[in-house]
C-alpha cells in the first residue's frame, strides 16, 4: 500500500493536533479505549466537546503544558492509502522540528486561524515547507465556524497568501487552500454544509487522490552504497553484493555505471531484493546490486551511471538550519554526513542569515543560534559527490554531527 | 526473473535501510527478540537485508521465565532454522542476585523487572546498538522515539534531548558507554505487521491463533488461567473461552480477547475491523497515563 508523510505547521491554538484529531475520529482511526480515554480526560477538565488534541499531545510535559514540544509521528489509513503525519510545533523557537518533520515529508499542512489569518508564523511555515522543497501544501484555514463560515473572510486570507506566494523559491510548489473546522468537522474528511461556496475537495479527499508523481521529487538515478555484503559461504563464494537504497531515479541490470569516488567503470549484472532477481531497482527501494567486475567499492562509495556524474568536490556552499545550543562559528570543525558518506567540515564562511519569515537576509554574522538559517560555505577533507538540493532532493542534502557530543547539530541543503 | 522493485513495501524498503545502517554504524549490534510477531517480523526483514549472507549480529531474549510456553518453542525452532546466535538472560537470576524485587499482589508482574536484565546484558556483552519491534503507533510516548534512540551509560531515554533524524540519515555516533535503541519497524502499524506476515506468509507462535483456553475475567479483560504465573482471587472463575492473543509479553500482565480467528486470513480481517487498541489488553500500560513514558526513561525497551 502507498505510504504518505505529511508535516503539519500551526501556530500555538491554531487547532493543529484538533486537526489530527478530527482526521483520525472521521476516518474512525480512533481505537475505542483511545477514545474513552479521550471522553474521559474532556469530562474531567469541563470541556462540552471531546478534546482530540488529547489523542497526539504525547509526552507528560506537553499534558502538562498543555503544548506539542517535539516531533510527533500519527499513523492512520484509508482503503488507499497509509498516512504517516509528523506533528510539528509552531512555537518561533522550534524551527528545528519543523524542518525535521518536513525533511521526510511528501506533503505539507499548514494551518492558519480564520479569526487571525495570515500572521508572522504563516511566513515561516511556508518558507520552511518552501525551503524543504515539499511538493504539495495544503493551506488549511480553520476555525472556519468562529468566523461563520465567512466566503469573504476565507477569500481574503487566499488573496494575503497569495501575497506571500509570490515570494517563494521553488515555484512548482502545488498549493491548495480548504476551509475547514477541525472543531467541527468541517471539509476535514465530510464535506461541510456550511460552506456551499467552497466547490473543492475536503482535506482527506485532496490527500486520497495525491499519486506518486505530485509528491516524490525525482533527479536521477543515485545509489550511495551502505553496506558490501559478502556471505564467504560454498554456495557464495564469489558473491559481492552492494546493499543500498536507490534515489532519484531507477538502475536496471546492464546499465553501464561509475563508482565513485574511484570512477572505476562497470555494469549491473544483478538486481536483488532477498532472492529474487529484478530487471529494474525502482526509485526508494532497498537493493542489492551486483557487478559484472570485480572492483573496489565500499560504503560511502556511489555508484551513479555514466555520463551523469554529480559534482566532486570539496568545497560548496549550502543553506543551513542550525539545531544546537552551541553556536556554529567561522573555523568550527564538524562531521558532516552526506546520506550514508561521513567526512569532515570546516565552515569557511557564514555568508549572511536568511529570516525566514521572507523579510530578506542578514550580512555580516559571526556565529549561528538555534533555529537560525544561514548559506554558509564548507571546505571539506574528502570529497563527497553531491547534487544541488533543487536538482537532487536526497543528493544534495547532509547533517552536520558535533565531534563532542556526537549530537546531529544542523541539517544542509547544498546550493 | 521480475519486472521492477516498485510494488515493494515503503516500509519494508525502510526498514531494510535501517537494518543495513545498524550493521554498517555499530560494532556489536543484538536483536531484542521476545518471540512476538513484531520481533518475529524484525527477523524476516533482516534476513532479506543480508541476504544471501547471514543475519550478521546475535538475538537476545531477556526471559521473564512468565512466558507462554509456545513462544519458547517457536524461538528455539526459529533460531535453528536459521542457524542463528541466541542469548538468553533471566529476569529470575536479576531477582536471585538481589538486583530487583519480585512485585507481588494482584497485578503482579514482572515486565517492569526486565528492564535490570536487559540493561545487565549491555552490559556484559558491551552491545552497542539494540534492536527492537517497537511502533510509533502503540503508545503515545512511543510516538515521539527516534529510529535511532540514544541510551545514556545509565540506559536512559531524554525524551527532551532527541536527536533530529532528517531525511534518511542516521547518526549513530555514540560514546563509549553509551548504546543505542534502534527501531526499524517504527512507521509500521499492527495492521502493517499482520499483513506483512499473511504476505510473507511467516510463521508466528499458536497462541495467535483461536484455540480454546481456561482462562477468568478481570477488569473486563480474558486472564490465562495458569497459577503459578498469574495471580488469580479465589472468587474469580476459572472458564474455557475461545480466544486468540493480540499481543505476547509477559504471561501476567498479557490479556486474550475472544476471537474465532485460526488462521492469518481471519486475524487480518478481525485487526481490520477491530475498535480495541492493541496496547488495550496490556494492563502495564494502564497503571498510569504516562505509563510508557516512565518506563522507557527507566531504559524499558
Amino acid at each position: 500500500m502507498e505510504v504518505l508523510k505529511i508535516a503539519t505547521a500551526g501556530s500555538v491554538d491554531d487547532g493543529k493536533s484538533t486537526l489530527i484529531g478530527r482526521l483520525l475520529y472521521d476516518t474512525k482511526s480512533l481505537t475505542s479505549d483511545k477514545l474513552e480515554a479521550i471522553e474521559k480526560t474532556s469530562k474531567q477538565k469541563g470541556y462540552d466537546y471531546l478534546d482530540f488534541s488529547l489523542a497526539t499531545d504525547g509526552l507528560v510535559a506537553e499534558r502538562e503544558q498543555g503544548i506539542t514540544i517535539d516531533v510527533a509521528h500519527i499513523y492512520f489509513s484509508t482503503q488507499t492509502k497509509s498516512y504517516i503525519i509528523a506533528d510539528t510545533p509552531g512555537h518561533v523557537e522550534y524551527t528545528r522540528n519543523m524542518v525535521t518533520g518536513a525533511s521526510t515529508s511528501q506533503a505539507a499542512i499548514i494551518l492558519i486561524d480564520a479569526r487571525k489569518g495570515v500572521i508572522e508564523q504563516t511566513n515561516r511555515h511556508f518558507f520552511i515547507n518552501n525551503l524543504l522543497r515539499i511538493k504539495d501544501v495544503i493551506v488549511a484555514i480553520n476555525k472556519m465556524d468562529l468566523v461563520d463560515f465567512s466566503e469573504e473572510k476565507y477569500n481574503q486570507i487566499k488573496a494575503d497568501f497569495s501575497q506571500l506566494m509570490q515570494k517563494r523559491d521553488y515555484k512548482d510548489q502545488n498549493i491548495t487552500f480548504i476551509p475547514v473546522s477541525a472543531l467541527k468537522g468541517d471539509n476535514v474528511v465530510n464535506k461541510s454544509i456550511n460552506t456551499p461556496w467552497y466547490k473543492g475537495q475536503t482535506l482527506l479527499e485532496h490527500l486520497e487522490v495525491l499519486n506518486h508523481d505530485d509528491v516524490f521529487n525525482t533527479g536521477t538515478p543515485r545509489f550511495p552504497v551502505q553496506y558490501v555484503i559478502r556471505p564467504k559461504t560454498e554456495q557464495f563464494h564469489d558473491f559481492r553484493g552492494y546493499a543500498g537504497k536507490v534515489y532519484g531515479g531507477q538502475l536496471s541490470v546492464g546499465d553501464q555505471v561509475v563508482a565513485l569516488p574511484s570512477k572505476t567503470t562497470s555494469t549491473i549484472k544483478d538486481i536483488y531484493v532477498y532472492d529474487q532477481k529484478y530487471e529494474t531497482a525502482s526509485r526508494r527501494s532497498s537493493v542489492t546490486i551486483t557487478l559484472e567486475d570485480d572492483i573496489n567499492v565500499s560504503r560511502g562509495d556511489m555508484l551513479v551511471k555514466v555520463n551523469d556524474l554529480p559534482t566532486i568536490d570539496k568545497q560548496f556552499t549550502a543553506t543551513i538550519s542550525w539545531m544546537d545550543s552551541q553556536s556554529l562559528r567561522t573555523g568550527n570543525k564538524y562531521v558532516l554526513q552526506h546520506g550514508v558518506h561521513k567526512v569532515l567540515a570546516r565552515v569557511e564562511t557564514i555568508n549572511h542569515k536568511i529570516n525566514p519569515d521572507y523579510s530578506g537576509v542578514e550580512d555580516n554574522v559571526s556565529a549561528l543560534t538555534m533555529n537560525d538559517i544561514a548559506s554558509v560555505s564548507f571546505k571539506l577533507n574528502k570529497a563527497i559527490y553531491y547534487d544541488s538540493f533543487i536538482k537532487h532532493r536526497t543528493n544534495g542534502s547532509f547533517i552536520l554531527i558535533d565531534t563532542q557530543s556526537n549530537n546531529t547539530v544542523g541539517a544542509g541543503f547544498i546550493q | 526473473m521480475k519486472k521492477d522493485t516498485s510494488t515493494i513495501n515503503p516500509l519494508e524498503n525502510e526498514a531494510i535501510y535501517i537494518f543495513r545502517e545498524v550493521a554498517a554504524q555499530f560494532e556489536k549490534p543484538v536483536l531484542l527478540f521476545s518471540g512476538g510477531k513484531d520481533s518475529i517480523t524484525l527477523v524476516r526483514l533482516a534476513q532479506k537485508a543480508f541476504y544471501p549472507a547471514k543475519i550478521p549480529f546475535p538475538l537476545m531474549h531477556i526471559d521473564t521465565g512468565h512466558n507462554f510456553p509456545e513462544t519458547i518453542e517457536f524461538r528455539d525452532r526459529l533460531v535453528k532454522e536459521l542457524d542463528l546466535e541466541l542469548i538468553v538472560r533471566h529476569v529470575q537470576d536479576s531477582i536471585d542476585e538481589g538486583k530487583v524485587k519480585e512485585e507481588s499482589g494482584k497485578y503482579a508482574s514482572r515486565n517492569s523487572l526486565q528492564t535490570t536484565t536487559l540493561l545487565d546484558a549491555i552490559e556484559e556483552f558491551k552491545f552497542d546498538a539494540c534492536i527492537g519491534g517497537a511502533r510509533r503507533d502503540e503508545e503515545k510516548a512511543r510516538a515521539k522515539e527516534r529510529i535511532f534512540s540514544v541510551r545514556d551509560d545509565f540506559g536512559q531515554w531524554d525524551e527532551k534531548n532527541q536527536r533530529p533524524e532528517l531525511f534518511d540519515m542516521l547518526n549513530g555516533q555514540i560514546e563509549l558507554g553509551q548504546n543505542v535503541r534502534v527501531f526499524p519497524i517504527s512507521n509500521w502499524t499492527e495492521l502493517d505487521v499482520w499483513s506483512y506476515i499473511q504476505k510473507e506468509n511467516i510463521e508466528i507462535p499458536s497462541i495467535y491463533f483461536a484455540h480454546t483456553r481456561a482462562t477468568f475475567l478481570r477488569d473486563g479483560l480474558i486472564w490465562s488461567a495458569d497459577d503459578e504465573v498469574v495471580y488469580r482471587e479465589e472468587d474469580e472463575v476459572v472458564e474455557n473461552r475461545l480466544v486468540r492473543f493480540r499481543t505476547v509479553g509477559d504471561m501476567s500482565c498479557t490479556a486474550a480477547v475472544l476471537s474465532d480467528a485460526d488462521d492469518i486470513a481471519t486475524v487480518v480481517q478481525e485487526i481490520k475491523n477491530s475498535t480495541i487498541s492493541e496496547r488495550g489488553a496490556r494492563i502495564d500500560d494502564k497503571r498510569s497515563e504516562a505509563a510508557m513514558e516512565k518506563r522507557k526513561q527507566q531504559g524499558y525497551f
